[in-house]
């Protein structure tokens, strides 16, 4: 009754109305990232490789358009994310590669800076419920986040328009929407690796060197690792098929652990339709196949497991440092 | 409703092995400064964050304004401002803006955030350095606009914790004053935390002397002084001079039994050559005119009352000091 009558005051005053706290938290957020330097530096990065990545695709592509046989041949638009000539990475490429760098910047220090500088105290002696600040911490970096995606998409996707003349189909632009999508979602679960060590470690450089680390070893040495036991695993040449099979799948199987595997794997699917699975495939599978490109539909189907994959991760960083910080004691300084 | 506005009872902590507060039963009532005193890692902040519901407490309960902390914080936390010790703010904020954030946070809208955080910063002297960023305030300017923060969500409970900690002696007066100014004129009850008496002498109507989790005494400072010197309230140092040396043991002997003989007087110590009386009143003069009548040479004479000083140096520092009379 009471919540009624509120909400029937509220309405009579809209001008009036005041913001849930929550969307304050928000609020503060967003203004403390944009005004940020670090997220000021990240951006004319991210800015500096997008043109950069852009003026390669199109300066490559009329090479492109002149090869006849290519089953991507119908997609000029997309090419303009995936070109490149081998002197610089295309589009994608670089947001795998700086991706989880945003993410990290921009949680390393969520909770552990605000303890440090002695106003977590101060933000719960709020009433507000104390899970509220955690999620606007993720909220606010991940609205930051595809703000930055969704223009940087967009940017490209009209500067091409602008250069190469020839307008996107309704399929490519959406695919180069479930593109910036799924770059966000990646984006979106270093966020969350880094805004759980900022609630576990106490001080911001440790934990920023911590998401580092977990990058690094990610991007660098699994690999070394994986090619190592693959080395070791190796059946003989003599080996059966199906053995050759589960040894691949095996191997795949430990690819699949990492995030930037899954993030690549998701995004040359999507922006190459050409693409037509991501594992082995048999010699049966492939007879009789036409080269050609797969339906949106089916492109998502192959991405699915990639995708849910990089969701499971996102959602159990978020519930680990949801459960340490509500457990957590909120002492000052 | 009751007048008691904070209560807690059975109130115990435990970090594993470590009880930081031990079973505390402790009422506050409704406009009253009380003083929490006791020395660091009594568990006054322990308490203090009990109080509020950020620390879950092992045993007990505690009720602000009514309100179960533990079961519903946002009600108290709404009702309660806290300044923690310690303060921060976020600095790359002006103090405004700091202000407002937390105004909003507390539902305010716009328009009434905006008038009552101009207003508030005129209150505690900080209207000149409202656009400034916090970052560059001093210390006295930060407990200050602490204090504008606390009050900005009009609460009915205020809880400061260390204060007047790391300010200068000026701004400790200015600031304890503008506390109690606050208190009286909006009916708030102030619970301060502190491990400085005079600090809490000067301001709180009531004090509780909070050692190792526990509450050893409770009262304004009268009772607690009475609570703690049964009967002695005033100690009364006297330093004589024999005329006769080879006399003095006699002559000693039997001003200890005139001194004794004196109506008030209840214990009578040698200590170092000087007389330790323990008297319930001021009889200074008439112990004085004792020892004159009594044809000895009367070198020094002190009359000690008992402050929240002996209190917490009795409490706080061992009690070897005050044996010797009690």
């Amino acid at each position: 009754m009471n919540r009624l009558l509120k909400l029937m005051r509220l309405t009579k005053h809209k001008e009036e109305r005041s913001l849930h706290p929550f969307w304050v938290l928000v609020g503060k957020e967003i203004a403390d990232h944009i005004r940020s330097w670090r997220f000021i530096i990240l951006l004319l990065l991210i800015l500096l490789t997008c043109v950069g990545s852009l003026y390669t695709s199109i300066s490559n592509i009329t090479k492109a358009v002149a090869k006849p046989d290519d089953p991507d041949g119908g997609f000029l638009f997309l090419k303009l994310f995936t070109l490149s000539d081998g002197s610089l990475p295309p589009f994608h490429v670089f947001i795998g590669f700086l991706g989880p760098l945003l993410g990290i910047s921009l949680g390393f220090d969520a909770i552990n800076s605000e303890q440090n500088a002695g106003t977590l105290s101060r933000v719960m002696a709020q009433p507000i419920h104390r899970d509220y600040l955690l999620n606007a911490k993720f909220t606010g970096a991940l609205l930051v986040i595809s703000t930055l995606f969704f223009a940087l998409g967009f940017l490209v996707m009209g500067l091409g328009l602008i250069i190469i003349g020839i307008p996107p189909s309704a399929q490519e632009f959406m695919r180069i929407i479930f593109f910036i999508v799924l770059s966000i979602l990646y984006v979106a679960f270093w966020l969350n690796l880094s805004i759980l060590f900022s609630v576990k470690f106490q001080q911001a450089a440790t934990s920023a060197l911590t998401a580092i680390a977990v990058w690094l070893f990610f991007t660098v040495f699994y690999q070394i690792i994986i090619s190592v036991v693959a080395k070791a695993m190796m059946p003989a040449d003599t080996g059966n098929p199906y053995q050759m099979m589960s040894y691949q799948k095996f191997i795949m199987g430990l690819l699949s652990i990492v995030p930037s595997q899954l993030y690549s794997d998701a995004t040359t699917t999507l922006l190459m339709p050409s693409v037509r699975s991501l594992g082995p495939l048999t010699m049966e599978q492939v007879y009789g196949a036409i080269p050609s490109p797969l339906p949106l539909r089916e492109s998502l189907i192959i991405v699915w497991p990639q995708l849910t994959g990089l969701i499971a991760a996102t959602v159990l960083c978020f519930a680990l440092s949801y459960y340490t910080f509500m457990r957590k004691e909120i002492k000052s300084r | 409703m009751s007048q008691h506005i904070i209560e807690l009872e059975g109130l115990t902590k435990q970090y594993g092995t470590l009880t930081a507060v031990n079973n505390l039963d402790l009422t506050i009532n409704k406009g009253e400064i009380y003083g929490l005193l006791g020395p660091n890692g009594a568990g006054k902040s322990t308490t203090i964050r009990m109080m509020l519901g950020l620390t879950e407490p092992s045993a007990g309960t505690v009720k602000v304004c009514g309100i179960d902390s533990t079961v519903n914080p946002i009600e108290v936390k709404r009702r309660v401002g806290y300044l923690p010790d310690n303060v921060g703010f976020y600095d790359n904020r002006t103090g405004l803006e700091n202000l407002l954030f937390i105004a909003r946070l507390n539902r305010a809208t716009d328009a009434e955030a905006h008038a009552r955080a101009t207003e508030l910063l005129a209150r505690v002297g900080l209207a000149d350095a409202a656009n400034k960023k916090a970052g560059a305030y001093s210390r006295g300017m930060r407990q200050r606009l602490g204090l504008a923060d606390v009050l900005i969500k009009k609460p009915e409970v205020i809880i400061l914790d260390e204060p007047t900690l790391g300010i200068d002696p000026s701004g400790v007066r200015e600031f304890l004053h503008l506390i109690v100014q606050l208190s009286r004129e909006e009916g708030l009850t102030v619970l301060l935390s502190s491990h400085h008496l005079h600090q809490v002498q000067q301001v709180c109507d009531r004090v509780g002397i909070f050692v190792g989790g526990q509450l050893l005494a409770n009262g304004d400072i009268p009772t607690l002084a009475k609570q703690l010197f049964t009967g002695d309230a005033f100690i009364i140092e006297v330093g004589v001079d024999f005329a006769q040396p080879d006399l003095a043991e006699a002559q000693k002997q039997q001003l200890q039994q005139t001194l004794e003989g004196i109506a008030g007087v209840s214990s009578v110590q040698i200590a170092g050559g000087r007389f330790r009386l323990g008297c319930a009143a001021d009889i200074t003069a008439l112990i004085a005119r004792t020892i004159v009548k009594a044809k000895v040479d009367l070198t020094y004479l002190s009359k000690k009352e008992y402050g929240l000083d002996d209190i917490y140096q009795r409490y706080f520092e061992g009690e070897q000091v005050y044996e010797q009379i009690a």
